[in-house]
């Protein structure tokens, strides 16, 4: 019984030790109750984002650049598909291991490799390397079906730049190349960029960023644990970016290339009215699909080292002294200021006996001299000797007036081109100022000739033609389309300027600027005049252009020859006389020459520079003398085009 | 006395059949379905390896509970301490021909199946401890001699646990020796003088630790000391199940363990996967069908007439309440990962069957409930 009465004593130790161990129990389990409420309850959020984090990844899909058209919508700067390899290098552990992989795969040889390891180096961790940006379709799939070994890779659909027109019109529609840090700085690259994504370098590709660039696509995938897609989710597709239209007329761009082939200059073309850019070439050229993935150091030498210098856009980067397409305007100012009367009569008399001032000679072009001249025939035939004394006369501050009013010494198309130059166009202020020193009468003389200080970009002295030869209206040059500007509405606007305005009742002399569509002249006549004397000049006997005339009234056209010394003609010059091809290249003339067109009711104004071509009635005048023709052939078309707008495309 | 024992064996067959313990019946089965489930949420939805050799083993294990339940009680009660040698024996093999994976060696290859003898050791060492502290006579209980003796039958197998190296394992197998120490009455003073010398020991302890067992122990402090190394099962862990939140995210559809963001799901960490399909809600019912299995088996322990059955059923509930415990404590960070199943849910054949072979144990007592069991 005494067993018993202990085996009793240890049962109930044992249930007692088990109701110990059971509420422990149960307290244990309430502690991962509250854990359980915690996470699952509390704290679902939190968790829930780290889940997606996990399992989500996005791609950003890049957009496809917005299209490049002439004015008469045809394709001057395209997409094509391309097939690009991207790594993201914080997704690498060992990137040697995964570079030795690619190269194996895709087949790199040892250069380009080299070349990836020093991009890596300028990169920052989580940057994205671009590995290859234009692999054929063989190798992309080859990198598909070794996407899983490969960390980091990841194979990009993309599309690059292409232009159809490639060197005929490089300096307009500029070219793509990889993002700089500095361009993206920029916040609509900033904003819209994808690695591996082309910017904007230079032209309307550069300045139009913000209307090609579009905005890019997300994809968003679901990955597992080592990063392989498991299935997309979300897809917000990416935006093109809009198209840029021009007012280019790629035809008239390409024979204007074409006539430029193998020498070294500029032909712009301007609508008069709307002042739309018809055509706006440079030569020599070079072609903007080299520099899409990349040029090589053959090509890119090629280019920087030839002396023709193709890099420089030369209708708006080049500057040159407008020579004698200076006279139209001289003539003008002095006629407006009321310096001279036409009929003055003053005799050129040849080398033998130049103009002389203050002891120093200045000659004119031609060494038998011109004789007795009034000034229509002085701007016909050019005589420097009656442009000497003519800017005496007028003196540089008023002539400085007149030039600016008539577009010369500030940039044409704004914002369009960061390298174009504003040019030059001297006074007596400008001088103390910038050079510290007092004017001379001298160099008021040279002026007169389009010589000296002043300079000039092709596309300005394309915009003063436009300007004189539609009866002396402001207009409002542009490249990139504008559907506000018509041609119907400047004529009206013009037609209301002429009509609304007294004659004289505002001091037009003083005022540089002038509001867009409203007259710059201060006599109607004056205009007039300076117009007949460029017909002359083109369409008379004894007119520096006479031999590149058209008699058919259709293609007739009036302009101004100019000769841009690039060095001063020295006594010993004089004497020898030689001929151009006589001359060495760098130190032979700019050949210019202005003109406008049809002369009756005239629609387009036309600049062509020859550089070192000697003189502009050779070397420029036969060129605009085609183009001419060339435009006005296709004016029916383009102006059928621009009414009716679509209707031809 | 005689006329008990003669009694006791005199059970018809019917008899036996009516004092079945058909909810822990129903408990097991309905752990188990879930634990199919879950086995073949963590194939992506598939049937196939896992989840086939889950259920055959499942089905397997289950009938030998049914079987082995029918073993009376006295017969696991003399052969306690055999069970206690072979799994010893068992231990010493894999010491010496054990198959080794991922840097431990605990297996032994019997061709259909490869046996983790530790996980039998569990039991055995409860199975021998209610047998060694039934005949003890409760005065005896708190002398040195009584108390060293299940000490060193203690530390032999967790020794040899520790060498494989398997620190979890080990755990629970002193875990389980020492609750059965504990109810069989031994002074609470003990429990106190040798918890604070394991304190004062703890930093002497950690030193002598593995390498990848200190990391896991400092990752548990601080989970973001290394998030891609040690601390990654832990954090992914807990992003899993907190993202199942309330309802949880729907079968087959828990998009960590979908991703193979989840570390040893089938095993460890398949806790985890249920609780990120099913939410809180599923993981408290399954909390809770684990705390009826455990009041189901004291129950048994409380009907039963002898210490044997008594101090085994309530040494096998701690046990199985320990298990439970230490992995969902782990897989929530509330403890280190130290490489816990979860009973029956985990994957694996060696835990299943040492947990069937336990329930049978438990079953047998509630079957001969009344049997006496002599000292001798």
């Amino acid at each position: 019984m005494l067993n018993r009465g202990r085996n009793i004593e240890k049962g109930r130790v044992i249930t007692r030790r088990m109701f110990i161990l059971a509420a422990a129990k149960i307290l244990l389990f309430a502690g991962i109750s509250s854990r359980l409420y915690n996470l699952q309850i509390s704290d679902r959020e939190k968790y829930e984002i780290l889940s997606d984090k996990n399992r989500i990844r996005e791609w950003k899909t890049p957009p496809q650049r917005g299209i490049i058209v002439d004015n008469f919508n045809k394709v001057l700067a395209s997409n094509d598909r391309v097939f690009q390899l991207h790594l993201i290098l914080d997704e690498i552990n060992d990137f040697d291991l995964t570079m030795f992989k690619i190269k194996n795969i895709i087949g790199l040889d040892q250069f380009k490799v080299k070349k990836l390891y020093k991009k890596k180096e300028r990169l920052k961790p989580w940057d994205t390397l671009v590995v290859s940006d234009n692999l054929t379709w063989e190798q992309f799939s080859k990198i598909n079906l070794y996407l899983h070994e490969l960390e980091g890779a990841k194979p990009v659909l993309s599309t690059s730049r292409f232009y159809p027109y490639a060197n005929d019109l490089v300096h307009v529609v500029g070219y793509v190349g990889d993002a700089s840090p500095k361009d993206l700085e920029k916040p609509e690259i900033k904003e819209n960029f994808v690695p591996g994504l082309k910017v904007g370098k230079y032209g309307i590709e550069n300045s139009q960023e913000k209307m090609l660039i579009g905005n890019y696509g997300i994809k968003r995938y679901e990955v597992n644990a080592s990063g392989k897609r498991i299935s997309q989710i979300d897809y917000i597709k990416e935006r093109q970016g809009n198209k840029v239209n021009l007012t280019i007329d790629i035809e008239i761009q390409k024979y204007a290339q074409e006539l430029l082939k193998g020498k070294a200059g500029s032909i712009c073309a301007m609508d008069i009215y709307t002042g739309e850019v018809v055509a706006m070439a440079s030569s020599p050229t070079y072609d903007p699909n080299k520099f899409t993935h990349g040029i090589n150091q053959k090509d890119w030498q090629e280019i920087r080292n030839n002396p023709l210098k193709p890099l420089i856009n030369k209708s708006i980067a080049g500057l040159y002294s407008p020579g004698s397409t200076f006279k139209p305007l001289v003539a003008l100012a002095a006629l407006e200021y009321g310096i001279l009367d036409p009929n003055k009569t003053i005799r050129c008399k040849g080398h033998k006996h130049p103009y002389e001032l203050y002891g120093v000679k200045y000659h004119c072009w031609k060494k038998e001299g011109h004789g007795y001249m009034k000034l229509r025939n002085a701007v016909k035939q050019s005589c420097d000797i009656y442009f000497y004394e003519m800017a005496r006369l007028l003196g540089v501050d008023k002539l400085s007036i007149i030039a600016k009013r008539y577009g010369l010494g500030t940039n044409v198309l704004g914002e369009v081109y960061n390298d174009e130059k504003n040019g030059l166009v001297p006074d007596t202020k400008w001088k103390r100022r910038a050079l510290e020193q007092s004017w001379y009468l001298g160099e008021t003389v040279i002026n007169g000739i389009g010589q000296g200080y002043i300079q000039t970009t092709p596309l300005q002295l394309c915009l003063m033609t436009a300007q004189i030869a539609n009866g002396g209206y402001k207009i409002k040059p542009h490249i990139i389309k504008d559907e506000t500007i018509n041609y119907k509405d400047v004529i009206n606007k013009i037609k209301l300027d002429q009509s609304s305005f007294p004659l004289h009742e505002r001091n037009y002399l003083d005022d540089i600027n002038v509001e867009y569509y409203q007259r710059m002249y201060h006599k109607k006549s004056n205009i007039n005049f300076v117009l007949d004397a460029m017909y002359g000049s083109t369409n008379e006997q004894y007119g520096t252009s006479y031999k590149s005339r058209y008699d058919d009234p259709k293609y007739q056209f009036a302009g101004k020859t100019g000769t841009s010394q690039v060095r001063r003609i020295t006594d010993l010059d004089r004497e020898l006389d030689l001929d151009t091809d006589q001359i060495e290249y760098k130190k032979r003339d700019h050949a210019l020459y202005v003109a406008f067109a049809p002369y009756k009711d005239p629609r387009y104004a036309i600049s062509v520079i020859i550089e070192h071509g000697g003189s502009g009635s050779k070397a420029a005048a036969p060129l605009a003398s085609k183009l001419i023709k060339r435009i006005i052939d296709r004016h029916k078309l383009r102006e059928q085009f621009n009414n009716g707008n679509t209707s031809l495309a | 006395m005689l006329r008990e024992r003669i009694q006791a064996s005199n059970y018809s067959f019917f008899d036996k059949l009516r004092s079945i313990d058909y909810l822990l019946i129903l408990l097991i089965i309905a752990i188990g379905s879930i634990s199919v489930f879950a086995i073949y949420s963590t194939e992506g939805g598939k049937f196939s390896f896992y989840t086939k050799n889950h259920i055959i083993r499942l089905s397997v294990f289950f009938s030998l509970f049914l079987v082995l339940s029918f073993v009376r009680v006295s017969t696991w009660y003399k052969n306690a301490y055999l069970f206690y040698i072979v799994g010893l024996i068992l231990l010493i093999t894999v010491l010496f021909f054990g198959i080794s994976a991922s840097g431990a060696t605990r297996w032994i290859n019997l061709y259909f199946l490869n046996l983790q003898p530790s996980e039998l050791m569990k039991i055995a060492v409860i199975i021998c401890f209610a047998r060694y502290y039934h005949r003890i006579q409760s005065s005896d209980i708190q002398s040195y001699k009584f108390l060293i003796q299940p000490i060193i039958l203690l530390i032999i197998p967790c020794y040899l646990v520790i060498q494989q190296p398997d620190l979890g394992t080990s755990i629970l197998i002193a875990g389980s020796g020492i609750a059965i120490i504990w109810l069989a009455g031994l002074n609470i003073k003990y429990f106190v003088y040798s918890g604070l010398l394991l304190l004062v020991s703890l930093p002497f302890a950690i030193s002598v630790l593995k390498p990848y067992q200190k990391s896991r122990i400092l990752t548990f402090f601080n989970p973001d000391r290394d998030p891609l190394g040690a601390g990654y099962q832990i954090i992914q862990s807990k992003i899993a199940i907190g993202s199942g939140g309330f309802f949880g995210k729907g079968f087959l559809k828990g998009t960590q363990s979908y991703l193979e963001f989840l570390p040893e799901k089938h095993t460890d960490f398949i806790f985890t996967l249920f609780s990120e399909e099913f939410g809180f809600l599923g993981s408290i019912i399954l909390l809770f069908l684990y705390i009826l299995l455990i009041y189901r088996i004291i129950n048994v322990g409380l009907v039963s007439r002898s210490f044997f059955a008594k101090l085994y059923c309530f040494g096998f509930a701690t046990a199985i309440f320990l298990y439970v415990f230490v992995n969902i404590a782990m897989v929530l960070g509330m403890l280190p990962i130290v490489g816990a199943p979860l009973p029956i849910m985990s994957y694996g054949g060696s835990s299943l069957l040492s947990i069937m072979l336990g329930l049978s144990i438990v079953m047998s007592c509630k079957i001969y409930n009344q049997e006496q069991i002599s000292v001798y």
